[in-house]
């Protein structure tokens, strides 16, 4: 009787969950799969650089101010084998990872302060999603008011820019954990800080992902907007780069920083959706 | 049926030995004009060991009812006596924290109970040993099947140490024949372990499949409308003509209880 239900209780698991995907692809499969995800995005560079070309060749704007591809690849290779080039990324990222690292602390403690405390939500609850909703350079005249142009003002917008992002990703991640979820937290003896700890926190992780994501986006962006605005002396950012050019009526320099920023934004929110993405497949939360 | 319910007052003071016992129990939601009564003094009792089912159509106050004795919701008037022993309590859906595996969600369990993290580990491959889950302890919720999710969801609830289980429709989302099964892995699970089962369904073959004993619920408000023991020696089956016939004749009480909410 025992051994019969046993197998009966294996059996079934083992149909219920059905053959098992064959693991591991051949090289060949491998590259098909690489070229199908990678082709589309190499037709738009393709596209872009035409369009570019031809509105070059159009004459336009004079090559001085708008040059081809050509002439911004050729600047944008020489520039990538000076120190001073690496320097100014180093400075960039260094600001971007510092004001993101603070708006994270900030976001995450406002947030978690909101979900828990009724009142505090009550008072500052809107008021966060209306900071969301500000495009944060506005604050670059107080800020330069306030810390006069030096790396606090630039850090002040960007924390401003990215913190209620943050916090509104934690606390929609709080108030959505499933009640089914809490029932059980309750009944396994969760209370206060274990609850916390063990059960909301964990359960509001993708919610804060997706709000940290778009906190990276707008902390980036103020961060641009601060490296154009507040030149501090002898910090060559990318953004004092890009200034620099136009000062100096160096296009093709101006572009190539363009580039570069636009690289990496692109490699950034690369690395933020493979976090997203095998946080869903941990979970379950996506059909492969 | 005045007699029938008179007679079970007496045996439950006579008895004296429940692990549960639940006195003159009523639950209202809400206040004024809006409040509901959910259950209308509730009396009733489960032996230490015994395994009891508690049946009822919709809007039956059932899993107000567990809620009531797992501490999750306070009562509005009676008692509700569980004094020295420990509950656990089982939901419809399994419910498991899909940032754990499987071994994660037991552990939890356990590690909530205060057992030390040295221990954790084998205790929670024991009990999925108990439910036949070896060899799954490292995959997420989400790679299991509905009913394999239930069973570490049992093993979850058994990682609380408790004698007594509460069940709320935990197969109820199942199908026929994982549900046969689990019928007889959680009836050798009540035996191996000596617990105390609430096992709350709308099913009727089911209570009559598992239980020692039936308790009908009327609808709105709940109150124990009849009290059936079943005597069907086990190992029983749900497509026995035993179970059928007593199944037959709880079914044809809860017809007359539903039809009552009709015009």
């Amino acid at each position: 009787m025992a051994t019969d239900t046993s197998a009966r209780v294996s059996g079934l698991d083992a149909l219920e969950l059905g053959p098992q995907a064959a693991k591991g692809a051949s090289p060949s499969q491998l590259a098909g799969k690489v070229w199908q995800s990678l082709w589309p995005k190499v037709l738009a560079v393709v596209i872009v650089l035409a369009v570019w070309q031809l509105v070059v060749l159009s004459e336009w704007k004079s090559p001085y101010v708008l040059p081809g591809p050509a002439a911004v690849f050729e600047e944008l290779r020489n520039e990538v084998t000076t120190g001073a080039f690496w320097n100014s990324i180093l400075i960039t990222m260094r600001r971007a990872l510092v004001g993101f690292f603070f708006a994270i602390l900030i976001g995450t403690a406002i947030g978690a302060a909101v979900a828990a405390f009724r009142p505090l939500r009550a008072a500052i609850g809107s008021l966060i999603t209306g900071l969301q909703t500000m495009p944060s350079v506005i604050w670059f005249p107080f800020a330069i008011l306030l810390f006069k142009i030096s790396e606090g003002a630039i850090m002040f917008v960007v924390i401003l820019g990215a913190a209620p992002s943050i916090a509104n990703g934690l606390i929609s991640g709080i108030d959505y954990v499933p009640p089914n979820w809490k029932r059980v937290g309750k009944v396994l003896g969760m209370r206060g800080l274990s609850l916390y700890r063990h059960l909301i926190l964990p359960a509001s992780l993708p919610s804060f992902v997706s709000g940290t994501k778009q906190g990276w986006s707008f902390a980036w962006r103020s961060l641009m907007a601060g490296e154009l605005l507040v030149i501090v002396v002898g910090q060559l950012s990318l953004g004092a780069r890009l200034q620099g050019a136009r000062d100096l009526n160096d296009a093709p320099s101006l572009l190539a920083f363009i580039i570069v920023i636009l690289l990496i934004g692109i490699l950034v929110d690369i690395v933020f959706n493979a976090a997203d993405k095998a946080l869903r497949r941990r979970w379950g939360l996506t059909q492969t | 049926m005045t007699l029938v319910h008179q007679d079970v007052v007496e045996t439950d003071a006579a008895r004296g030995d429940a692990a549960v016992r639940l006195d003159g129990v009523s639950k209202v939601y809400g206040r004024g004009p809006a409040s509901l009564l959910a259950l209308d003094h509730v009396s009733l009792a489960a032996d230490r060991g015994e395994f009891v089912c508690i049946l009822g159509a919709s809007g039956c106050g059932k899993s107000t009812l567990l809620a009531l004795v797992a501490g999750l919701d306070p009562v509005t008037a009676g008692t509700i006596d569980t004094t020295g022993h420990r509950i656990a309590l089982m939901f419809q859906e399994p419910a498991l924290f899909p940032w754990l595996t499987v071994t994660g969600n037991v552990e939890i369990a356990l590690r909530m109970r205060g057992v030390p993290r040295s221990q954790r580990r084998a205790e929670a491959a024991r009990l999925l040993e108990t439910v036949r889950l070896r060899g799954f302890e490292h995959k997420r919720p989400h790679e299991l099947s509905g009913g394999m999710r239930q069973r570490v969801a049992l093993a979850r609830a058994l990682a609380q140490d408790a004698d007594v289980l509460l069940m709320d429709e935990p197969f109820g989302a199942l199908d026929a024949m994982t549900r046969d099964i689990l019928h007889d892995e959680i009836e050798r699970i009540w035996r191996e372990r000596s617990l105390t089962v609430l096992f709350v369904t709308h099913n009727v073959r089911e209570a009559v499949r598992l239980g020692d004993r039936v308790i009908l619920l009327s609808s709105r408000p709940g109150r124990v409308l009849e009290e059936y023991p079943v005597r069907i020696p086990r190992p029983r089956r749900i497509d026995s003509a035993d179970v059928a016939e007593l199944a037959a004749t709880i079914t044809d009480t809860l017809r007359a209880e539903v039809a009552r909410h009709g015009h």
